[in-house]
């Protein structure tokens, strides 16, 4: 009989308040198998790993347990401790009493009965877990980073500058993303032009970077070290190779289709670039806005490119990849004006979202950085800025703080007062929120010298009045409601996470939290990696975010990547599918089941085979197993049968 | 008050971090339910069910992505072939199908997976313990 070790953590309050750790304990020494049980309050800690490693070696134990949180967090630390101490990883278990029992009941005898069958039904696994050695896996040394915007960028550099070899998508044309569109950036007012474009220069020339812009990702199969991808380039209808971007085709297309890049503020025509300083700066062709497509007419642009780098015929290119880890940055959209009905459902022209205001006072937007209002293009007297725009709102719109909105309309009225300065800017706010190098002072400047009018409390309708744009809100400082007939209005509509996000994440088999934002394996101690092994995130993509914060998260998860390429090879989990030959007979319906090709007939035996290194242990082969001969290492059939039977009291 | 006892078959990716987040948002629900953690709800054996009611559970929950978010590319449907498949058996064995529940639970959805928690229980209360043929005769 193997003996067992268990181990109950209080974590601090977090478990002992609910559950009776040391009747936990007790109830464990009890427990057939186990040879010693004991509680400690930071089992994490320094003291309580070299609690379990001397009590391993005092006591002679074959496994030991954990009775702690969730074994997504420490499962790897404890398992090192006892690797340390002399025992097989696989013989280490966690008992989850912290996230599915401690934190979620409240009346303590049960939580502390429930804690007692939880560590019962480790204990049962515990008893028939047998010591397994990882599998050895090679890995393949280049990553994929997917979104082009300032993470993914930034992410790009810092692998390729290691050695390693990148593959950058961009789903639009060009990288960039939407620091592209900013003006300039809070609290130092760099222009976001002269700071990015000249990483975006590098990002396409960097020799390790392969840039695969106007591109999707279509398939992800794999594992860590090891992932398969498969690529869409959408049709440019340009041929990239030939093009040397001379413009003269943007020049003469006659069709006018809004620019996306300028938040419709501005047109361009079906062939186009979305801004000049385009990485890299070569046309596509809108398909559906085109004339030629539409009609069958035109090729204007074809007959003006001496090149003749126009090519109607150009079809979607695949292209296979194979990279070692993924990187997810593909960032942020803005809540759409029509949303938000109160402040008129987008058909108020003068009511604008804060990206279409960073266009108006881009020295390269649709104005030539003149603040010009949409409707008539009249320079605005008097501009509302209303912030948390759908944030902040748990009932109608979305719960979080959107983060950047205080900074970025404190900076929107500072410019605007710098560019017309009998302007009247003001500001409705819920709190005001600067937390970051140099930002309250920002603030306090912006309030105290530059005459912008703070309001706090929240707007409850916006109307058009003749050529004015009325906004009623109340100051809850003051109990007062307010009327302001404004000649324009920004809105800080709420950061949210791509649409594309939802169907990314799926092909990833990655996680997004409640608000569709990807999830973090742990919000403070693993903010840039995914649960899944292999996936990386950074930026806006994560949560609302400012630049320098996602210009760091990108750094960091760019060191991850290159940390796991610095490696020689990687262990996979060898808790997988084997066969019992003697039972086997050859009935293959395991095969049938299997999503990796992992099964497979041996004609000479007559039985069915695993290949470990093509297994990942989903044990779905196991479950359809008709006469039991396979079985999952770890978690065979007769261990689920006495878990089960322990997780009802039954042992 | 009758307390009815829960197996938890969940998914390590989906419903057991879905479990997991309940947990560190602090959401409160019934704590009949005890969950064993599989890498995929497809690793559920039909006879992993029956031994559960047989051992003397009065429900038993499985829990798996959602459709589409598999893991394992199709583990769930598998799943859920499985467990349509057994609810014809259920009842000539003398259980009812609603104590056995097939839950698709995500990771960000804590909220839900205490929901299911709260309802199952309520559910399973209200038919109370599950007496069975096979268990009164090993008696």
């Amino acid at each position: 009989m193997k003996r067992i070790g268990v181990f109950v953590c209080h974590c601090g309050i977090n478990i002992a308040e609910t559950v009776d750790v040391k009747r936990v304990a007790e109830e464990a020494m009890k427990m057939e198998g186990v040879a010693y049980a004991q509680d400690y309050i930071y089992m994490c800690s320094e003291p309580g790993q070299t609690l379990v490693r001397e009590k391993i070696v005092e006591e002679k134990l074959d496994a030991v347990i954990i009775a702690a949180c969730s074994p997504n967090l420490h499962e790897s630390t404890f398992r090192a401790a006892a690797e340390e101490a002399g025992l097989n990883p696989w013989q280490c278990e966690i008992a989850n009493i912290r996230e599915q029992c401690s934190w979620v009941h409240t009346d303590r005898e049960k939580a502390t009965s429930k804690a007692i069958h939880i560590v019962a039904t480790i204990v049962q696994k515990t008893k028939l877990n047998e010591s397994l050695e990882p599998i050895p896996v090679s890995i393949t040394k280049k990553a994929l980073v997917i979104g082009g915007g300032i993470a993914g960028i930034q992410a790009a550099l810092d692998i390729a500058d290691s050695g390693h070899k990148v593959i950058l998508v961009e789903k639009e044309s060009s990288i960039g993303g939407h620091m592209a569109q900013l003006s300039e950036t809070f609290p130092t007012l760099d222009c976001s032009q002269c700071i990015l474009t000249p990483k975006m220069v590098a990002a396409g020339k960097h020799p390790n970077i392969e840039l695969m812009t106007y591109s999707q990702v279509d398939e992800v199969s794999g594992y860590v070290g090891n992932f398969k991808v498969r690529i869409r380039q959408k049709a440019a209808f340009v041929d990239w190779s030939k093009c040397n971007g001379c413009g003269l085709c943007m020049e003469k297309c006659p069709a006018k289709v809004s620019s996306v890049f300028d938040r419709e503020l501005a047109k361009h025509g079906a062939i186009y670039v979305p801004f000049p300083q385009a990485v890299p700066n070569k046309p596509v062709i809108d398909k559906d806005s085109c004339i030629y497509f539409k009609s069958g007419k035109c090729r204007l642009c074809e007959k003006v490119c001496e090149i003749g780098a126009i090519d109607f015929e150009q079809e979607d290119r695949f292209i296979e990849e194979e990279v070692g880890a993924i990187i997810t940055a593909t960032g942020f959209d803005t809540l759409p004006v029509v949303d938000l009905a109160e402040y008129g459902a987008g058909e108020v022209p003068d009511v604008i979202d804060g990206l279409a205001f960073e266009r108006l006072l881009s020295a390269s937007g649709p104005t030539v950085g003149e603040v010009r209002r949409p409707s008539d293009g009249m320079v605005p007297k008097e501009i509302v800025f209303v912030q948390c725009a759908g944030s902040r709102d748990p009932e109608r719109y979305k719960p979080y703080c959107s983060k950047i909105c205080c900074m970025y309309t404190t900076k929107h009225a500072l410019l605007y007062k710098h560019r017309v300065h009998d302007g009247q800017p003001y500001i409705f706010y819920i709190d005001i929120r600067t937390g970051g190098k140099g930002y309250e002072e920002f603030y306090h400047n912006a309030e105290e010298e530059e005459g912008i009018i703070y309001l706090r409390g929240k707007v409850a309708k916006i109307f058009r009045d003749g050529d004015k744009t009325v906004v009623w809100g109340t100051d809850t400082l003051t109990g007062r409601n307010i009327e302001i007939a404004a000649d324009l209005v920004v809105l800080a509509t709420a950061v949210v996470p791509k649409d594309s996000t939802a169907e990314l994440v799926k092909k990833l088999r990655i996680q997004t939290g409640p608000n569709g934002f990807l999830a973090e394996a742990h919000p403070k101690l693993r903010p840039v990696e995914s649960i899944n092994s292999g996936f990386f995130i950074a930026g806006a993509a994560q949560g609302p975010k400012d630049i320098p914060e996602t210009v760091s998260q990108a750094s960091a998860a760019a060191c991850k990547v290159i940390s796991l390429f610095s490696r020689d090879h990687l262990e996979q989990d060898p808790a997988i599918a084997w066969v019992d030959e003697d039972l086997c007979g050859g009935c293959r319906i395991c095969i049938s089941v299997c999503p990796y090709d992992a099964r497979e007939f041996d004609e000479e035996k007559g039985i069915v085979i695993v290949n470990e290194a093509l297994c990942e242990g989903c044990g779905s082969c196991v479950a359809a197993c008709a006469c039991g001969a396979t079985q999952q290492r770890n978690l065979s059939d007769s261990q689920i049968k006495s878990m089960v039977t322990a997780s009802l009291g039954g042992v | 008050m009758f307390e009815p006892k829960i197996v938890c078959f969940l998914c390590k990716w989906c419903t057991s971090a879905g479990a997991d987040l309940a947990g560190t948002s602090r959401l409160k629900y019934r704590p009949n339910g005890v969950n064993i953690r599989f890498m995929c709800s497809s690793r559920v054996d039909p006879e992993h069910i029956l031994w559960a009611f047989h051992e003397g559970a009065d429900g038993v929950l499985i829990g798996g992505c959602h459709p589409g978010d598999c893991h394992y590319e199709d583990g769930n449907y598998k799943t859920q072939a499985r467990i349509s498949l057994l609810n014809r058996l259920l009842d000539d064995f003398g259980i009812d199908t609603k104590r056995l529940r097939l839950e698709w639970i995500s990771a960000a959805e804590g909220a839900k997976f205490a929901n299911v928690m709260n309802e199952f229980t309520e559910e399973l209360r209200s038919k109370g313990p599950l007496k069975l043929a096979a268990r009164e005769m090993a008696k």
